[in-house]
């Protein structure tokens, strides 16, 4: 009797520790971004950091303004959100109201294998197969452009888009489905006037996520954005993004120096970035559970 | 001739037979109660009235179901204006996620049967039938999940109506409901049925005695009764239904 109250009291610590530490660990990486990224603006201004429009971490003299990687991440971001949404909202009502045994299981399959391809051999295929082709389309001097990276992050986003809005779709009561048909609403309206407003809050959480996953997204956009840090003024042009310029830069950069500090001042904007994006998907999935 | 006619009425869900041979003739504004135990195959039965059981698969009907003289199950019969025609009431409330408004609205949206501006009118009206109107008046672009369980109830109705129906199924409306709003229900029931043909299934005896003017008793798969609700209830026909409807099963 005593010594199962003691099992039971361990189990219930261990499983405490264990969801206590995911908590701890995100705010372990905070904690270790704001040490190593706040001493940068002791030596560079703030406002430089944010409006500069050249980003020169090894020029003379160093110029670190993140306008044109803020921008790079937001363009790119941004034009695979327009391509992901409405082909994965398309998908996730196919398959969640259309599709029928087999060629639904084959769907979420292949589906579920995207998702689990590495991001390098997507951004290889960017780099060996769309870009040569944008290239051409568009008679550009290099296909590696803000547009290459914005394809191949919707793809890449694809699954995670697609997963959740199938799951809010599907978890849309039945009975209002019932209730549209017997009224007489074809299936078509029924989705679109009923099971998508009734679906909508997990609808944004799905494009949050998606947003979020397209922010963090590193090697894709390193091997197919072409990597020049301009302010972007269209998708065909080589753009950077604050993950590739840290991952790029990191390997080379000397520890303790302004530029290392830059980098992990970048760090902390993108983070706070994902952190913002994954707030208001929560915001819009605790809205669908009420 | 009845509303609705059925006539050696054979469903089957795959293997299983629900109905097995029911005729009957449903009379037009009035309202006809089918009653009977559980499982019995009361929502079945309702559900061939609109065609929903289509909706299942491996289903199987045999027979013929005539509403105002066409059998509804003819090749080339136009499901969407049947639904149309023969609205639902549920068990569960089941008002859309969307305003009261617009809950009230999809179907005049859906049918195309009215102008933009004459929606309004026609919603107020349908609530009003219900009266639920002076209940929501000033919260119409409001969540009708916010309303209370009776209040959804009779949007549900309203929303039946809005596509002018001509007949009624409502498959244990009140089921959900506490007595009080049963009994709003079914005075609305009382009114409702000077206008449109309603077939009510029920468990509450008592509720296909008060409210109805024709009563089907069915056991098994079978409408083992069906006559003028008083006689059922007062001189039974079959020993069945006496049995059931004196409690002794069910
Ligand atoms: N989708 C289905 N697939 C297979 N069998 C079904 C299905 N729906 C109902 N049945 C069976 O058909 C029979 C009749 O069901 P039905 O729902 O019509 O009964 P009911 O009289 O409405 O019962 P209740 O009073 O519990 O609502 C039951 O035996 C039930 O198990
Ligand atoms: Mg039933």
């Amino acid at each position: 009797m005593n010594l199962k109250k003691i099992r039971e009291f361990i189990i219930e610590r261990l499983i405490f520790l264990g969801g206590m530490a995911s908590i701890i660990f995100v705010i372990l990486i905070f904690a270790f971004l704001l040490k190593e990224g706040l001493p940068f603006f002791r030596i560079y201004p703030l406002k430089d950091f944010l409006g500069g429009r050249f980003w020169y971490p090894i020029s003379e003299p160093v110029q670190f303004g993140i306008k044109p990687l803020i921008l790079g991440s937001l363009i790119v971001t941004g034009g695979a959100i327009l391509i992901v949404v409405p082909l994965g909202l398309a998908t996730a009502i196919f398959i969640a109201e259309i599709a029928r045994g087999k060629t639904k299981e084959i769907l979420k399959c292949s589906i579920e294998f995207l998702e689990t391809t590495p991001s390098v051999v997507i951004g290889f295929i960017g780099l060996v197969v769309l870009a040569p082709f944008i290239r051409k389309v568009f008679s550009l001097p290099t296909g590696l452009t803000a547009l290459c990276g914005s394809i191949m992050l919707a793809i890449m986003s694809t699954p995670t888009v697609v997963s959740i809005m199938e799951d809010a779709i599907t978890a849309v009561p039945k009975v209002y489905k019932e209730a549209a048909l017997a009224i007489g609403a074809t299936h078509w309206q029924t989705i679109w006037r009923v099971i998508l407003p009734a679906a909508s809050s997990g609808i944004m959480a799905a494009v949050m996520l998606g947003i979020g996953r397209c922010i963090g997204e590193t090697m894709v956009v390193l091997m197919v954005t072409g990597n020049a840090a301009v302010i972007p003024k269209t998708l065909l042009q080589p753009v950077r993004t604050l993950t590739a310029t840290i991952a790029s830069e990191m390997g080379e950069v000397v520890q303790g120096s302004e530029h290392y500090f830059a980098l992990f001042a970048l760090g902390i904007i993108l983070f706070s970035l994902s952190f913002i994006v994954n707030l208001i998907a929560d915001f819009f999935i605790h809205k669908g559970v009420k | 001739m009845g509303k609705i006619i059925a006539k050696n009425l054979d469903f089957y869900y795959k293997d299983f037979q629900a109905l097995k041979n029911i005729n009957l003739e449903i009379s037009e504004k009035k309202i006809t109660a089918i009653i009977g135990p559980s499982g019995c195959g009361k929502s079945t039965l309702l559900r061939c009235f609109n065609r929903m059981n289509d909706l299942i698969e491996g289903i199987r009907l045999e027979g013929e179901i005539l509403i105002d003289g066409v059998n509804i199950y003819r090749d080339d019969s136009d499901l969407l204006f049947l639904r149309k025609k023969v609205g639902m009431v549920f068990q569960r409330p089941n008002p859309f996620a969307l305003s009261i408004y617009e809950n009230i609205a999809f179907g005049l949206k859906i049918h195309n049967m009215a102008k933009r501006k004459e929606i309004p009118k026609i919603v107020e009206d349908c609530l009003n039938s219900v009266h639920l109107l002076d209940e929501v008046r000033d919260r119409l672009n409001t969540s009708a999940l916010k309303l209370s369980l009776e209040q959804k109830q009779r949007l549900c109705i309203a929303r039946t109506l809005a596509v002018k129906p001509e007949v009624i199924l409502m498959d244990e409306p009140c089921s959900a409901l506490d007595p009080l709003a049963t009994l709003k229900i079914e005075e609305l029931m009382q009114e409702l049925r000077k206008d449109y043909t309603i077939v009510i299934v029920t468990h509450n005896m008592q509720q296909a005695a008060r409210v109805s003017d024709e009563t089907g008793f069915m056991l098994l798969g079978e409408l083992v009764e069906f006559g003028k609700t008083q006689d059922i209830f007062t001189r039974p026909g079959d020993k069945r239904t006496e049995d059931y409807i004196t409690g002794r099963f069910g």
